[in-house]
């Protein structure tokens, strides 16, 4: 299928326009022994073809939406309002690019400046960016941040071990060969947030930790932050959107950056992206964040309307002296979150953060009642939880999936010690005849 | 002066709705009701409260404010703005693919891996490449990729003195700000006379602290590099690494492939090349192609293929960990989303097709330099590959700026062209027309584009009013930076329980 509008009539009145007799006249540039190479690729479809041959690759994943899943640790099944695929199918926004042009782009811009006012209001902070590739990437954003605030001049990152082990591994690609040393990884799963206070010295510039944390554990990090200021350094929190629908957020605890995976909110699966990065700060700070900022202004008319401010801070002004490298955000999934949050509002997020809160808890509290099994961890927790099982996950996972049960993530695989660990998790979308279900399973299916 | 319509005043979210309203009903939860963590809960969540239909109507009467590619030509260069086929959309929301949770184990994931495996297969096709990874989140993170593989190759050689990058003076901010986040010195490289690189200024850097040269080709300028195979061998015959930027890829489908070159490693922006859409400002997707001596420091995973398939059976994918992999740059398994667009992208146009984008995008673009050549200064005069830079600035006509050439263009109904940019231009007007417009928009465009150059001369002030059709104004810029407001008011209101 060509998206070539030309009639070969157009292109003789062009070729001729600009005076060469083919097209081909015109990669004269390009060195004769590599021009015009023979690709092998299959043989072009039609829409129709090509449609079909994708739904015949689409069935042969068994996706978790025809199955009972309990599959969380980073990516979340929740139920996403019709009103957010429509708004995200419109051609105004899909097929727009940054908003250069202000006149002519109040719609992307508008829904930017609303997107950063609603993770304002999440998260307790004062500023977010326009949003950011992912999770992982927005935390490695914070460490850069943090090193840019102190100049250069404290070259220690704590990193919490309750921290999305890929968000870390990210963290470490962005900074293993500079010069901040990384900390904190190897501490005791058990010890909580106490634990990173010991570690934190006047060479600290950032302290990291998850809320709700890998694990799907809550800790208040009020104390955590005052011991990070006491000493100079600062606090990152990487959160998850929903569970600020029903939790106090960071920015009540004193946190001086609040990163996080804003796919809970609207956003699909699809085998882990697009997804969303949220990255906010204190206004003190603002010239130090990555990414592209939308502010109000007034037209030339006295209109009020939205620009893209504060772009000294970028590649394109300061190239080798920018704050980040990062050009795109993720615009489009900064919309699906816009649209998401709008039409839930204040007491549809609220409702769907204690929906996954009460139904992880009746989980939790029903397999920590079958023979074999138990919690791993006494703390307060959210929407995830780890279950000790009385045989390896992985293998266990085996057995679940054979009867229609995509189980928690075998922590086996990240954690050495933790082989019989599960973490599972429970949303609004389980239903309490899944979870019935996923107990009664369990308990056949760990003794079989 | 003209009485100037004012637009319909926008309200913001937190304008709209009233207390107790909200968009969607959630179910009760169907469980016993636990305690909630005491300490821990929040007292105010101040979040707007609309129905359902102000909620839509808002984000859609905003999403007309913007123009897009759905309702104009979109000449915005290095962009690549053409356009993105519906039929992608649907792909992307295949069921299989929009419910598939990026954990679940490989094997019941084996359509998800077939669509990156054969992905990666045509890039590696299409660029000359040995070995592609799919990681990268958007172009710049490709390029991200590209320099921490660079130096990751170094240092395993035991060169790790090379320290420095060496970028054309024309070349996208985005490169020399990823050379110095991987901690590398920056040289930059001055263009000749016909838009080229400078080559002896190039081989001049060219010694045992060089590290990489970040090559773009065809060039910001919309030209072949002229000199592209003496540049590499130069680079290479001192030890350095070539970096391909990939967002020119358009000009190269079926035409040339960057690793025949001697590229060692490029990013592909799936957005621009590819039509996944640009979504206002991402999601992008910018894979790297590499050589295959950079193949083990991809980052990963990628798909590779566990058992190879038979007659009957397809072959069985299974992720794998390039051996000394520079590691991971985003959880999970990059875009994918937009993995699936251009897969079916390249499945519709095969071969033939992507040679046709190539040879119609670069057309276009000469098309239009030679019909604006004469009333607008072409700086380097030759035939030009899928954009053409001019120079929005006339002797006799000093007070008219490129800004005011971009904001007329409004008024016709045209996004702008990229303005002020390749820097080495001044007054710089960058378009690239892509290879889906018809020669009737362009026809329309040139007549806009000549229209305003003589008004540049005969009406300046029109030009620098502009624009006058649209409904809004210049924004003052300058407030926005000055008295910054990010965000709404957002009402803070005391909890009743306190």
């Amino acid at each position: 299928m060509t998206f070539v509008p030309h009639t070969e009539r157009d292109r003789q009145q062009m070729l001729e326009a600009i005076g060469v007799k083919t097209i081909a006249d015109l990669f004269e540039a390009v060195p004769q022994k590599f021009r015009f190479p023979k690709l092998n690729l299959p043989a072009p479809l039609t829409e129709m073809e090509a449609l079909g041959e994708l739904k015949g690759i689409a069935e042969a994943n068994e996706s978790a939406d025809d199955l009972v899943s309990f599959l969380g640790a980073g990516a979340y099944h929740h139920y996403i309002p019709a009103g957010v695929d429509s708004i995200l199918r419109r051609g105004e926004y899909y097929t727009a690019y940054t908003p250069y042009q202000p006149e002519i782009s109040q719609g992307t811009l508008q829904a930017i400046f609303e997107y950063q006012s609603l993770i304002v209001a999440l998260t307790g902070m004062e500023v977010s960016n326009a949003s950011h590739y992912d999770g992982a990437t927005a935390l490695a954003e914070a460490v850069n941040m943090s090193h840019a605030i102190h100049r250069g001049a404290r070259n220690k990152i704590i990193l919490s071990p309750g921290i999305h082990p890929q968000y870390r591994a990210v963290v470490h690609t962005y900074e293993d060969g500079g010069d901040l040393q990384l900390i904190g990884e190897d501490l005791d799963l058990s010890a909580g947030p106490d634990a990173l206070i010991e570690l934190i010295d006047e060479h600290t510039a950032l302290v990291c930790v998850a809320y709700p944390d890998f694990f799907g554990r809550v800790y208040d990090y009020t104390k955590l932050a005052e011991a990070a200021h006491a000493k100079g350094a600062l606090l990152a929190v990487s959160v998850n959107p929903t569970a600020l629908g029903l939790l106090k957020p960071p920015g009540e605890m004193g946190a001086d950056i609040v990163t996080g995976e804003g796919q809970p909110l609207g956003i699909p699966l699809s085998f882990g992206g697009p997804y969303l990065g949220i990255l906010t700060t204190r206004n003190q700070y603002v010239r130090q964040i990555a990414g592209r900022l939308v502010g109000e202004t007034v037209d030339s008319r006295g209109q009020r309307g939205f620009v893209l401010t504060l772009s000294t801070r970028e590649q394109h002004i300061k190239r080798e002296k920018a704050s980040s490298n990062i050009c795109t955000n993720q615009g489009l999934m900064m919309l699906a979150a816009t649209t998401y949050m709008s039409l839930l509002g204040k007491s549809g997020l609220r409702q769907v953060a204690e929906s996954c809160y009460h139904k992880a808890h009746y989980a939790a509290t029903e397999i920590a009642k079958l023979k074999g099994f138990g919690l791993k961890f006494k703390d307060a927790f959210f929407h995830e939880f780890v279950v000790e099982c009385p045989i390896p996950a992985a293998e266990l996972n085996l057995r679940l999936l054979e009867l229609g049960i995509v189980g928690g993530y075998a922590l086996g695989a990240e954690y050495p010690g933790m082989q019989n660990c599960m973490l599972l998790t429970v949303t609004e979308l389980n239903s309490k005849e899944e979870i019935d279900y996923l107990v009664e399973t369990l308990a056949e299916v760990a003794h079989a | 002066m003209l009485e100037l319509p004012k637009a319909q005043p926008t309200e913001l979210i937190y304008d709209l709705g009233a207390p107790g309203r909200t968009g969607v009903q959630m179910p009760a939860p169907d469980v016993p009701l636990a305690d909630l963590p005491s300490g821990l809960v929040r007292d105010n969540l101040p979040l707007p409260e609309l129905s359902e239909l102000e909620a839509l109507r808002h984000l859609t009467r905003l999403s007309q404010l913007n123009h897009s590619i759905l309702t104009g030509f979109y000449p915005l260069g290095s962009c690549t703005m053409k356009y993105n086929p519906i039929v992608n959309e649907e792909a992307a929301r295949l069921g299989g693919f929009i419910h598939a949770h990026p954990l679940q184990p490989a094997e019941m994931m084996q359509g998800s891996l077939a669509i990156m495996y054969h992905l990666q297969e045509w890039l590696k096709e299409i660029g000359g490449f040995a070995a592609v990874s799919l990681q990268p989140a958007a172009g710049a993170q490709g390029e991200l990729a590209g320099v921490l593989m660079i130096k990751a190759y170094h240092a395993s050689r035991g060169q790790s003195q090379r320290n420095k990058v060496l970028i054309p003076d024309s070349a996208h901010g985005t490169n020399p700000a990823t050379s110095a986040m991987s901690g590398y010195r920056v040289v930059e490289i001055p263009s000749d006379a016909r838009g080229n690189l400078d080559l002896e200024a190039l081989k001049a850097e060219c010694d045992d602290t060089l590290a990489a040269f970040m090559l773009t080709n065809p060039n910001t300028l919309g030209l072949f590099e002229e000199g592209v195979q003496e540049a590499i061998e130069a680079v290479h015959a001192a030890g350095g690494l070539v970096y391909g930027d990939g967002a020119n890829m358009n000009a190269l489908l079926g035409i040339a492939r960057p690793g025949d070159l001697g590229i060692d490693v490029l990013h592909y922006n799936l957005h621009k090349t590819f039509t996944t859409p640009h979504g206002g400002g991402g999601p992008g997707s910018g894979p790297v192609g590499v050589a295959a001596h950079l193949a083990d420091f991809l980052p990963g995973p990628i798909v590779g293929i566990e058992e190879e398939g038979s007659e009957e059976m397809g072959p069985v994918y299974g992720w794998h960990q390039p051996p000394k992999s520079i590691g991971r740059l985003k959880a999970f398994h990059g875009q994918f989303g937009m993995h699936v667009r251009a897969f079916t992208y390249i499945l519709m146009q095969g071969a033939e097709g992507l040679r046709s984008v190539a040879e119609h995008a670069v057309l276009n673009a000469n098309y239009l330099r030679v019909k604006l050549q004469g009333a607008y200064k072409v700086p380097y005069d030759r035939v030009c590959m899928h954009e053409v830079v001019l120079e929005g600035r006339w002797a006799d006509a000093p007070d008219v700026h490129a800004l005011d050439i971009a904001k007329r263009l409004m008024d016709f109904g045209f996004h702008p062209p990229t303005n002020y940019f390749p820097l080495i231009v001044r007054e710089a007007l960058m378009i690239e027309p892509t290879e889906t417009e018809s020669k009737e928009v362009l026809d329309a465009f040139i007549e806009a584009m000549l229209t305003i150059a003589k008004e540049a001369h005969s009406t300046p002030e029109v030009l620098q009013q502009a624009p006058h059709t649209t409904k809004y104004g210049r924004m003052d810029e300058v407030k926005a930076a000055r008295q910054l407001v990010l965000c709404c008011e957002i009402p803070r209101e005391v909890s009743s329980e306190q």
